[in-house]
This record gives structure tokens, sequence and C-alpha cells, in this order.
């Protein structure tokens, strides 16, 4: 099939920007859509063009680096899939797409399709982990963990943090990020002792970062590719509310 | 030069033990006076960057994807192993370590085995206290499962996400101690040299992925967590990114590297579709559980897989291997496939197939029940192929999954370059000729976790360092070599893509260093690959500049060094006149086509020294002792 690409070239975070037009002939219906990019490249750099450039590096949907829009939607038109796992026979010939980078102010794009997402290990950082030094823990059995709470705790925990909430969201808000990682901890015995500092303190973070707030809308759960649910952010806001009362200085500390 | 593996004195038991108690300690005030770089944050990188921050030292660390949580150990599924022996079932931490030595047909270290396994036990209470969401049954106990290999259930997961959340908890570890700024990580930057100072390693060479900056980092000792050197065949299940940069120029300024000939081709990938495939995917070992191996008994039989009748199939695991079955370990897994295929019995497009069928499982259990073990798996491989493994059976090849050989490290995981460790899938390792499944996982985490944190205490502890700075001479010099590399790659403006070169260097390896290899292969590849390399050098085309984000320049810098590496593993596949794990020499092969090995003259690990440009290499032997596990004839029958 033939697919007519309409790209976002950017040089770099200081450059304007634009869409470009590409021809992508002869396309195979068992290609990946990053193989698809893969030749169109291959192609620009026979001609003397810079490729265009895109994160990936698994390949496989579980390292969480790839992702941009497809006509507006991110990973493209197949829900529960990242793009690198997105193939090219969900087109048609004589398809026309266009490619955009995450858009929001907490993800400046560095180049092309490539954005930076290191907002969100700062979110990470600031509370999503439980203080365990290394060789101080007990044994595996002796912390009983139901197994509903287990599977559910592995539900939020499958977020590879590749950033489509984020961009689907028209806030650009980052709580389905933020509260599958607190979700996931908050669900589990091991998470208690820190899970109202981790409420707190991610929560902070998220909003110091640039992000936007939820307003319910659901696009993030829409466009998640490992199907994170938005109950997640209910549990975050529960658990935020609750951590607020419990924890005064940290709310003083919200208000300045 | 005298290999020295400084294994500890002692029965096989207590050696750890007495090492750890005999090793140097860095009192607590004098650890923050140290610096460690850890480059790569995979499970070993991201555990030992963690840990060494926890235990006080300033850790450096650096990953060349935009996050440490990307790192490739995130895509392995199937589980981890440990000696818990929840399962009541005979398991010990001198049964894992027998079935290690074994599984690895004899080719490993058995002091290093059997520490792996002391640790691994503590590996899962330490991920379990993260909050790592491993299985549960309804009790609330942890969940097992079984694995190729072995005959006790001693493989903990998380879905077929195990790779994933085990990484995610070191990420968690490591970015605590980012928040607590006892780490500074340095994302999107990748090394490209060795700082050496009286032949001791005291930095790095970087380059900042996004604005091209060439920079340098200095340190006490200097650890590489940074992966195996799968992609040298260009197709594999590693990430596009994985490489062996770091190792390689770590080798070229005297670290010595093991077994490079050792590779694991995994049995259950999903078979190529086109020229224009990047990467293979693995379906995860742990579906040999349910699902059953066949081809049809006749060649070119093209019927669909439903219209075969059961008697006309050919269960060739299970007839060949009837007490293993479908289990049996991956590199005869392999080989079992290749050699139906190699008959015409293979199945889909080329034939280069065989089929795995759940059809019983889902009687036995109901769809349900494999949904809940597999199903993320079966949406991947429908996603991929377009077809149903609900509805007909899985079509699965072999592919180059992971590399046993890399950089020579003693008992303390140190290289032969003083101050320089290698961790994880990066060292030459503790899986011998062959790696079980679900012990990657394990060996990352003990080296990082556990291993490692220890030793280079002992190093630092024990070491005078003179203080350097950036205006030394051997760090203006190693700045100076990657510059003029960066240029060099960037000067040629010829005709060809790094990809190019990479997918013709792949297809070397894979036709004669992959599953079988013979002498006339290996000495063909020893003649082309040569070849291969000057035309890469005069007709490589890189567009753009370095000083900018540019991806075609990473590729290029790594493809040139594959392209040495992969000489090296042709050569020291040459040089093994026998069949072990995962190397299968056509020449040495028993009557039923079994590998054959030579304990006589190759019960060694072999360790290849850089002499130079166009200079062979020189190896040295590290002979390999068994008093406890005795070599026999690998049988799974």
């Amino acid at each position: 099939m033939r697919i007519t690409l309409n790209v976002w070239r950017q040089k770099n975070a200081q450059d304007k920007g634009g869409f470009e037009k590409y021809d992508a002939p002869n396309v195979s219906e068992d290609m990946s859509f990053l193989e698809m990019l893969d030749v169109v490249n291959e192609g620009l750099i026979s001609a003397g063009k810079d490729p265009i450039a895109f994160d990936h590096d698994c390949r496989e949907g579980i390292c969480g680096m790839c992702g941009f829009m497809i006509s507006g939607v991110a990973h493209g038109p197949e829900s529960g899939t990242t793009v690198c796992q997105l193939h090219m026979r969900k087109f048609k010939d004589g398809d026309e797409l266009w490619l955009e980078p995450w858009r929001a102010k907490a993800f400046p794009v560095l180049r092309d399709l490539t954005v930076d997402r290191s907002a969100f290990d700062r979110i990470i950082a600031s509370g999503g982990f439980v203080s365990v030094h290394t060789g101080s823990a007990i044994d595996g059995n002796a912390i009983a963990v139901p197994k509903p709470a287990a599977d559910l705790a592995m539900d939020a925990a499958a977020c590879i943090g590749c950033g489509a909430c984020v961009a689907a969201c028209p806030n650009a808000s980052a709580s389905l990020f933020t509260s599958a990682k607190i979700s996931h901890l908050a669900l589990l015995p091991q998470g208690q002792p820190e899970r109202d500092r981790r409420a707190i303190n991610m929560v902070e973070r998220m909003n110091a970062e640039g992000f936007g707030h939820c307003t319910n809308i659901g696009e993030c759960e829409a466009v998640c590719p490992k199907e994170i649910k938005i109950e997640n952010i209910a549990r975050m806001n529960r658990d935020y509310i609750c951590a607020s009362f419990k924890d005064r200085p940290a709310v003083a500390r919200l208000a300045d | 030069m005298k290999l020295d593996a400084r294994i500890p004195e002692g029965p096989i038991e207590q050696k750890w033990d007495s090492h750890r108690f005999k090793m140097k300690l860095v009192n607590p005030a004098n650890k923050r006076k140290f610096t460690v770089i850890v480059v790569g944050t995979g499970l070993a990188g991201g555990a030992a960057a963690a840990t060494l921050a926890e235990l006080g030292y300033n850790v450096k660390a650096f990953c060349f994807q935009d996050s440490p949580r990307r790192a490739h150990s995130i895509a392995a599924q199937g589980g981890i192993n440990a000696a818990k022996n929840y399962q009541n079932d005979g398991d010990s931490i001198y049964r894992l370590f027998y079935d290690t030595v074994k599984g690895g047909d004899y080719r490993a270290r058995e002091a290093n085995v059997y520490r792996l396994a002391q640790v691994s036990v503590n590996i899962i209470d330490q991920c379990v206290a993260q909050g790592v969401p491993f299985a549960r049954e309804y009790g609330g106990v942890l969940a097992n499962r079984s694995f190729g290999g072995a005959q006790v259930s001693r493989t903990f997961y998380a879905r077929g996400q195990t790779g994933q959340q085990l990484l995610i908890g070191a990420y968690q570890a490591l970015e605590r101690q980012i928040g607590l700024g006892k780490v500074e990580m340095h994302s999107r930057s990748e090394m490209l040299d060795l700082v050496i100072v009286d032949g001791v390693a005291r930095g790095i060479v970087t380059r900042d992925l996004v604005s091209g900056k060439v920079e340098t980092h200095l340190a006490d000792a200097v650890v590489l967590g940074t992966g195996g050197y799968g992609n040298v065949f260009f197709l594999s299940t590693n990430a596009k990114g994985s490489n062996a940069t770091a190792v390689w120029r770590a080798h070229k300024h005297g670290a010595l590297f093991g077994n490079p000939c050792y590779t694991q081709i995994h049995p259950t990938c999903i078979p190529v579709s086109g020229d224009y495939q990047s990467k293979l995917t693995l379906m995860s070992e742990s579906l040999r559980n349910d699902g059953r191996v066949w081809v049809p008994l006749k060649a070119g039989d093209k019927r669909a897989p439903g219209d075969i009748p059961v008697a006309e199939r050919d269960y060739y695991l299970e007839r060949r291997y009837p007490s293993f079955g479908n289990l049996v370990p991956r590199d005869v897994a392999s080989r079992a496939a290749k050699a139906v295929c190699d008959e015409g019995r293979g199945v889909g497009p080329g034939g280069l197939g065989v089929y795995l069928d759940f059809a019983d499982a889902i009687k036995r259990l109901g769809a349900n029940t494999v949904a809940e073990r597999y199903g993320n798996l079966f949406q991947m491989y429908e996603r991929i192929t377009g077809e149903d493994p609900y509805k007909v059976p899985m079509r699965i090849y072999p592919a180059v999954h992971y590399t046993m050989g890399g950089l020579w490290v003693d008992y303390n995981l140190m290289t032969t370059v003083p101050g320089l460790y290698a961790i994880g899938e990066a060292n030459f390792s503790d899986h011998g000729a062959n790696r079980l499944g679900a012990s990657a996982l394990m060996q990352g985490l003990a080296d990082g976790y556990f291993i490692l944190p220890y030793t280079i205490g002992d190093y630092l502890a024990s070491t005078k360092l003179a203080p350097i700075d950036a205006n030394h001479a051997a760090v203006k010099a190693a700045e100076a070599r990657v510059n003029e590399r960066t240029n060099k790659l960037l000067s040629i403006k010829g005709k060809r893509t790094a990809d190019s070169f990479h997918r013709e260097l792949g297809k070397l390896m894979w036709d004669n260093c992959g599953m079988g290899r013979n002498k006339t292969g290996l000495e063909s590849n020893l003649r082309r690959i040569p070849e291969l390399r000057a035309e890469f050098w005069q007709n490589l085309s890189v567009p753009g500049t370095g000083n900018e984000l540019n991806k075609e320049l990473e590729k290029a810098g790594r493809v040139a060094d594959f392209l040495e590496l992969g000489e090296l593993m042709c050569r020291d596949a040459l040089d093994r006149e026998e069949s072990c794990g995962g190397h299968f020499r056509e020449e040495h092969q028993t009557p039923d086509g079994e590998a054959a090995r030579d304990d006589e003259k190759f019960a060694y690990a072999a360790a290849w020294e850089w002499k130079g440009e166009g200079q062979a290499p020189v190896m040295h032997k590290e002979s390999l002792n068994f008093d406890y596990v005795h070599p026999t004839q690998r049988s799974y029958k």
C-alpha cells in the first residue's frame, strides 16, 4: 500500500518547526509503524536529507520510549497499543497521516517527534518508591498480599511512562501517570508507611513541573497503551485529600 | 598475562561468607569521599547505582535512553529464579547451583554460580519489599511457575512483565537516591571511551546525545552494566539501542573479553516476516509450560494446522526428550527446531517456523486461565502477526536473545583493568555456555544489589588513588580519541547507511556463527567481516553533524564496534573445537545430534586480549574446575 505522511519537523527546541510531506510507497501490511518510518528514513538519507528523529528502543511495547501522535491520536488508531506495536495492516492504501510530537508544556520538543519527558522521572524521584535499603528486607512470604490487591497493583504498575496520557489530555495533565504509581504502592502493604507523604509529594511535584489539572475528561484512559484505568486518579485524589488532613505542614507548604 | 580469578579458599558453601568477612570495609564517613561511575541502568546497573548510593558513595549513573527506566531488562517476560523452595518440591540453593552449572554445559565458574544461588533468595525478599507486584496465591503468598532446564517450580513472576516490574523496582530505588542527591543521573548520554590513569580505570568520556557535547566524568571506580551484544546479529530480541560500545572500548583498553562465541538463541520468537524487519519479538519461554511444540510429520505438508490429525503431527520435543518434554533448555529446543526445519518440515512463510499449540491447554484449563497466564503475550502475538493464538497455533522460530560471553571478570566482578567492573549481561557471567530461563534477571540483580556493592568497597579501601582533574593528559587524550572518531564517521560521506552495513554483518553472523557453526563458515566470516569493515570506513553515509541530536551518528558508532566484535566472536567459535551449550560446532555432535563437549581440551573460559588494529588477538585460558558438579553428557531425555 501507499501512505502519505505529514511529519512535524523541528531541528531543536529553539526552532519553530512545521509539517513536511513524505511519500511512503510499497508499504507492507506486516510492517510495524516504526519499520515503515525506518524505510522512509533510509530513503531520506540516500537523498542526502536529514532522517526523521523519533524515540524508540525495545520495539515490543514495554520500554515506553516510543510515542507520537498519528492524526491526532496518541500512539495511533489501535487501542491498547504503543506505536512500535502498531502494524500497517491497521491502515489502508492511500491513507494520509499527520505525525506530531507529544504536545505539552512540560514535555519540550527536542527534535522532530522526540520530546523531553524527564519531568516523569522527577515525579517518581519525589516519592514514587518504598524506602527500603538493599539488605533490609524481610522474607518475601512474611508479607501476605491478597491476590485481588496484588492484581490491582499490577494493573497500575503496568504503566510504561510513555507520556501518551499527557499528550491526549486537553489540560496536559500527568494525573494518570502519577496516580498509577500512587495506586500501585498504596494498594500493597509495603506502600503503607509512606502512603501519605508519597501522595502529597508526588502531586506537589506534578503541579510544579507544569502539567495541567485533571478535569475527568478520560482521554488519557482512551489512549493508554497499557489500559491504565482512571479509577487510579480517583484513588490518588482520595489519598491526597486524606493525607492533606493528616499532614498539615505539607498543606501549608503547598499554600505558599 | 596470568589470569587470576581470585576464587576464595574453602568449601563452596563458605566461600562467599568468608570472602565477605576478609574484604576490607570503607568506614561510613569515608564512603562519601568516593565517587563511582555506573554505566547502564538496567537490573544490574540500576540496582548497583541505587545500592552504592544507599551505602553513602557518590554515584554518577549514565544511560543512553531518555530515562533510566527504559533499559532493556524491562523486556524480560517470564520470571526470576530463586531457591526459596516455597513449593516444597525439593528445591535448595545446592539444586539451583547444580541446575545452573549443568544448564551452562559445564562451562561456568562453580564458585560464582554457587554465590548466585545463595543470594537468589535475598533478591526476592528485596524486590517484594520494594513493592514489586509478584503474582500471588489466594492465601497471599508468592506464586511460582516452572521454567526450562529445571524440575522444580522456582520461578517468581509478575504476569508476563517480570523484567519490567523488577526494573521499575530498581529504578524507583535509583530515583529515590537521585532525589536525595546521592546519584547524579545522566540520561541520553553514551559512554564512548574509558579514561585510564596509571593503569587504573578513573573515568569515562561521554557524548550528550541531545547537544552532542563531549564530556569527561572522573571517579574512583567505573562499573559497566551495559548489557549484552546480541545486536551484532542485527536481528535479535534486544532493543534497537542495545550495543556493545562501552564494553568494546573497555576491551580495547585492556579488559579481556570472555567467551565471545557463547550466544543464546531463544527458541520461542515470532518468525521474520520481511526484509524491512527491524527486530525480533520474543514469546516468553513460560509459554512452553502449557504450549506443545510440533511440526507436521511429513515434509512439505501445506495443510492448515487444524486440518492435520494428531497422528500426522510430530511433537518432536516430547518424542526426543520424554522427561523434560517441551521444557528442555533453550539451546536444545532451538537446535531441535532448526533440525525439523532443515528437514523441510517447518511451517509458515519460508518454512522457518514451528507450531506452539495451546489447544490442549485451553481444553484442559479453559480459555480464561490461559488468558490469565499469557494474555498479554497472546495479544502481542496477534498484533504482530494478525493471527489469533486462541484459535490457531502460534508460529515460532529461534532468535538471538542473550550473550553469555562478555568482559572477563574475577570473583569480585572486576575486569582485567583494575578499578573497572562489569556486571549483569555485560560480564562473561555465571551462565557458562548456556543460560537457563529466568536466570538473567537473577544474575543482574545479584551482581547489582548484593555482590558488587561489597567487592567494590574492598577495592576502594585497599587502593591508593592519586587525585586527578580534567586537565590530566589521559583525559585530554581520551577526549581527543572520541572527537577524532566522531569526525571520521561524519567525514566519510559515502553511499551506504549504518543500517545497511549492520544488516549485512548480521546476516553473516546468523548464517555462519548462529545456531550451527562450522569451520568453513567461520573461516569465510573471518575473511568477509574485515572486508565489510573496510568498506564501512570508506562508504558510510551519516547525515547531519556531531553537535545535534543525530541518531544516525549514534548508530554508526555502534555498528563500527559490532564490526570488530563480530570478528572476535567468529575467531572464538573457530577456536573452540567442541560443542557446548549455545555454541554448536557441527563437526562435534553425538550420533543423535546433541552437543558433544570435549572436557579434556576445552574445560576453560577463553579470555581474549586486544592487540591493536590489524593484529590477531591473543587468547588466555582460565581453566575451570568442577569439584562439586561433575561434568557428564547433559541429558534431558
